[in-house]
């Protein structure tokens, strides 16, 4: 497969988007857990993402030239019921490649769907499962739209770990969430025409959609574990590390691609900043550091009678 | 489509501000307490003090402490301060040196519950 500026950006794009949209925030008994960016975790809840921002160079291949692209997103995610929620997600993109006309355009629609089906608040411990669908053909094929769409049903899972013996209480603010998925493109190859009117094959593979996060939680130490004197904004920060992967299956296709994402979130009472270091962790998935930043509204504190909670009680 | 982009951007912007400007009610967290969380005090305290981030209802806000065995042993009038919705106490008797649970359960204003525990240490 030749790697057209489009197609690397698009890449990139998918390591750092997939494969869920809306990330969620939630609790497990005491534990808060933050949305993260990168990767979802298993919570269903009413919030807004707006925007989230990401910045990333790509380098050339061959004869192709390499670039940066820019991408701004909104995601919404509503609760249907207490456990059941939907969401929905756009992307605008901006690439410019060097030395070629700058592209501009939407990225396909992402909707999907999530259902918690266990939560244990003493183990700080939930599990969900889900389904994300990149709707092929609602985005401009200037960015690299595909003209498919890619279904993949996930299950997410959190851990908190405020239940280790108090010998290591300081290990208690820490907390991991994932996910594992299963893409499935809904065409096995897609043909387009280039620039000098040869025809390309592209086949796509089957990928398996993983991730996780690891956070050490400040306001979990400061308000469970021992206060250590953290003054405003270092007590609701919360240090991440995301983990974002795709490995593809099938079809000719193989190895994996992603980021590791280390930056802060900071969670306030209604509202969450955070920024990412987006790195690569292959040369395949890119060979320059990029930026992740959102901003992140809970709309179930903002407006908990009326956009922030179930529509079905 | 570079002015598209600007709106879209614009747009946005305006719309995070109206949200973050928005009145809102949130779940209720801990900021700090009184003896604090995770310390040792040489001094018995007669009274434990939570205070947090969001005022509380008094109705279906409670705090209880509980000795090593896991028995509770203040006294039992766990209130929310009436000059301060934001402050939960209790009273204790004279406490012997020992480790103490403190465990609350807190409805915000606008409904959101929120629960904790921490132990604080006295030491002669």
């Amino acid at each position: 497969m030749n790697l057209t500026p489009v197609r690397g950006a698009t890449l990139v794009a998918l390591c750092i988007a997939a494969p869920g949209i809306a990330e969620a925030h939630g609790f497990a008994g005491k534990r808060f857990f933050p949305a993260t960016l990168a990767t979802d975790d298993p919570f269903v809840a009413d919030e807004l993402s707006l925007p989230t921002v990401s910045f990333q160079k790509f380098s050339g291949n061959g004869d192709e030239p390499g670039g940066r692209e820019t991408d701004f997103s909104i995601d919404v995610a509503k609760r249907i019921t207490e456990n059941f929620g939907i969401g929905i997600g756009a992307t605008y993109k901006r690439i410019r490649p060097a030395g070629g006309d700058t592209q501009n355009g939407f990225d396909n629609l992402a909707a999907g769907f999530k259902y918690k089906f266990y939560q244990n608040d003493m183990r700080e411990a939930i599990v969900s499962a889900g389904v994300d669908w990149d709707i092929g053909g609602t985005g401009s094929r200037h960015v690299g739209a595909e003209s498919f769409s890619t279904v993949t049903p996930a299950l997410f899972f959190g851990k908190g770990f405020g239940d280790l013996p108090s010998s290591m209480k300081f290990l208690r603010p820490l907390a991991v969430t994932g996910l594992v998925g299963y893409g499935i493109p809904t065409r096995s190859s897609t043909t387009t025409t280039g620039d000098e009117g040869d025809i390309e094959t592209e086949r796509n593979p089957h990928t398996f959609e993983w991730g996780f996060s690891i956070q050490y939680s400040l306001p979990y130490l400061q308000s469970f574990v021992q206060d250590v004197g953290l003054k405003a904004p270092f007590n609701r920060m919360i240090p991440v590390v995301e983990f974002a992967m795709s490995t593809a299956l099938d079809r000719g296709a193989s190895g994996t691609t992603g980021t590791v994402n280390p930056g802060i979130i900071w969670a306030g009472q209604d509202i969450q900043w955070a920024i990412e270091a987006v790195i690569p962790v292959n040369h395949r998935s890119g060979n320059s550091v990029g930026v992740l930043a959102q901003l992140h509204f809970f709309l179930d504190d903002l407006f908990p009678q009326t956009l922030g909670r179930p529509l079905i009680r | 489509m570079i002015p598209l982009l600007r709106r879209v951007v614009v747009l946005s912007i305006v719309a995070a501000l109206c949200l973050a400007a928005a009145p809102a009610a949130a779940h209720a967290f801990l900021d700090h307490a009184l003896p604090a969380v995770g310390s040792t005090v040489h001094e018995a305290p007669r009274s434990v003090r939570l205070w947090f981030t969001e005022q509380i209802e008094p109705a279906f806000s409670r705090v209880s402490v509980l000795d090593a065995s896991g028995k509770a042993i203040d006294a039992g009038d766990s209130h929310v301060d009436p000059s301060d919705a934001s402050i939960l106490a209790a009273s204790v008797p004279v406490l012997a040196p020992g480790k103490y649970r403190v465990k609350w359960r807190v409805v915000s204003v606008d409904s959101h519950v929120t629960e904790g525990d921490f132990t604080f240490d006295i030491k002669p």
